[in-house]
């Protein structure tokens, strides 16, 4: 998608969105926009909709999600699970699917001093490695892939 | 960045736990004799390394430094001049010494870690190549020259000229970086003590360096460790030796004034 269609987009987004629109996230470098309304991103950021079994993997994943260097969840093959954050078991049934989504895009809009990493966002960085610079740490699908595998851990 | 009260009341209620789990905690507080809450990297670890360390036949560290030893009487460089010629003998010469590195050095106007200033004494006293970073002769000779401060308190940052370079290392420290877009404080101060896939975080005071890391199967500099951190936040490594990480180490050292060097030792 251009700039001038991905602004455009936006545009049309914002226009329909109610008066609760609080900003529009800026959309990492050839990556989907998204609109946020109060604390969630309601909307997917991809047309396909997302993968649970994927968003499993990754979220056990150590080079990809990295969920579980911080919390600890119903991952009982996972020997290593970390204690920094809430436990992820249930996180489907405290959060909607578009509160989930704007804490794995950019959680620090909510929490500014959060350690949670925002996982779709490239700008406000310092220092960024050379092999992960201009890079989000997830996709816009992977994250969509996360949202539907968390959305299932309702107990 | 501003310290999380409520993170940090959570990890010591944690480390409570730990603490009674672990009765190093309690004797490396009253070791350090300040009862003021700060606890050496030992008091993480678990009962089998903090034994290894102790324990100077089991220590791996001691084989650096019995190397650093050997190296302290070899004639090296122009000048064919042994470290020893000039400074005799290093239990008396070289106690306290590394206590109190970083240090400012007047000829550069800017501190200096110990590696640095063995080879600034090899290039000028001895008239000798320097050795490079990380090698087992640097590690070894300051594992040696670590050792004659063990048990001694850490005295790094008093000089005064190090006070710009001392804040500029806390700037560094509470610079979130990388693309996991983390600062040093946010896991050392605000959540030590909780686990990070399964290993608790420490409180960052370098008290053993050069460590024997049984993650690398072998001994490394601070300077080594703080690359680990920095590729673990995605964030650009800077060269070895970089003023950075030089006024970080500082920052550290200073931060853990007072506390008692355990040179070589032995971290998981």
């Amino acid at each position: 998608m251009t700039g001038a269609a991905a602004g455009l987009v936006l545009a049309l987004a914002l226009s329909a969105m109610p008066a609760q629109v609080r900003a529009a996230g800026p959309a990492p470098a050839g990556e989907p926009a998204y609109a946020v309304v109060g604390d969630e991103i309601p909307a997917p950021l991809t047309g396909q909709p997302g993968d649970a079994a994927r968003g499993r993997a990754i979220a056990a994943s150590r080079q990809k999600g990295l969920c579980l260097l911080c919390h600890s969840g119903p991952f009982p093959e996972e020997r290593f699970q970390g204690n920094l954050a809430p436990d992820l078991a249930g996180v489907g049934a405290r959060l909607s699917e578009g509160r989930l989504r704007l804490r794995l895009v950019d959680g620090r809009r909510l929490d500014p001093d959060t350690i949670m990493p925002s996982y779709y966002r490239t700008d406000g960085l310092n220092r960024v490695g050379a092999a992960w610079r201009d890079r989000t740490l997830l996709t816009a699908q992977e994250i969509e892939d996360l949202v539907a595998f968390l959305a299932t851990l309702r107990n | 960045m501003t310290p999380r009260q409520p993170g940090r009341m959570t990890a010591r209620a944690a480390l409570a736990g730990l603490a009674a789990a672990l009765p190093a905690v309690a004797c490396l507080a009253q070791q350090d004799g300040r009862q003021d809450g700060r606890l050496s990297g030992s008091a993480f670890m678990s009962a089998e390394t903090r034994e290894m360390q102790a324990d100077d036949a089991a220590n791996p560290g001691m084989l650096s430094v019995l190397d650093g030893e050997a190296l302290w009487s070899r004639k090296e460089g122009a000048a064919g001049r042994a470290c020893a010629d000039c400074h005799s003998d290093a239990a008396t010469s070289m106690r306290g010494v590394a206590a109190r590195f970083p240090a400012f050095d007047a000829a550069r106007n800017a501190p200096v870690n110990l590696d640095q200033r063995i080879n600034i004494c090899r290039a000028e006293k001895q008239g000798a190549a320097p050795f490079a970073w990380e090698s087992p002769e640097i590690l070894a000779l300051s594992a040696y020259v670590g050792l004659q401060s063990r048990g001694l308190p850490i005295t790094a940052g008093e000089d005064p000229r190090l006070a710009p370079f001392i804040e500029r290392g806390r700037g560094f420290y509470s610079l979130r970086q990388g693309q996991l877009d983390l600062a040093c404080a946010s896991c050392h101060d605000d959540n030590w003590g909780r686990l990070l896939g399964s290993s608790p975080i420490p409180q960052a005071h370098p008290t053993g360096y050069p460590i024997y890391r049984l993650e690398w199967q072998g001994m490394g500099s601070l300077q080594r460790r703080l690359r680990n951190c920095l590729a673990g936040v995605r964030a650009e490594p800077f060269a070895y030796g970089a003023p950075e990480y030089v006024e970080l180490e500082l920052f550290l050292m200073t931060r853990a004034h007072g506390m008692v060097m355990e040179t070589p030792a032995v971290r998981p």
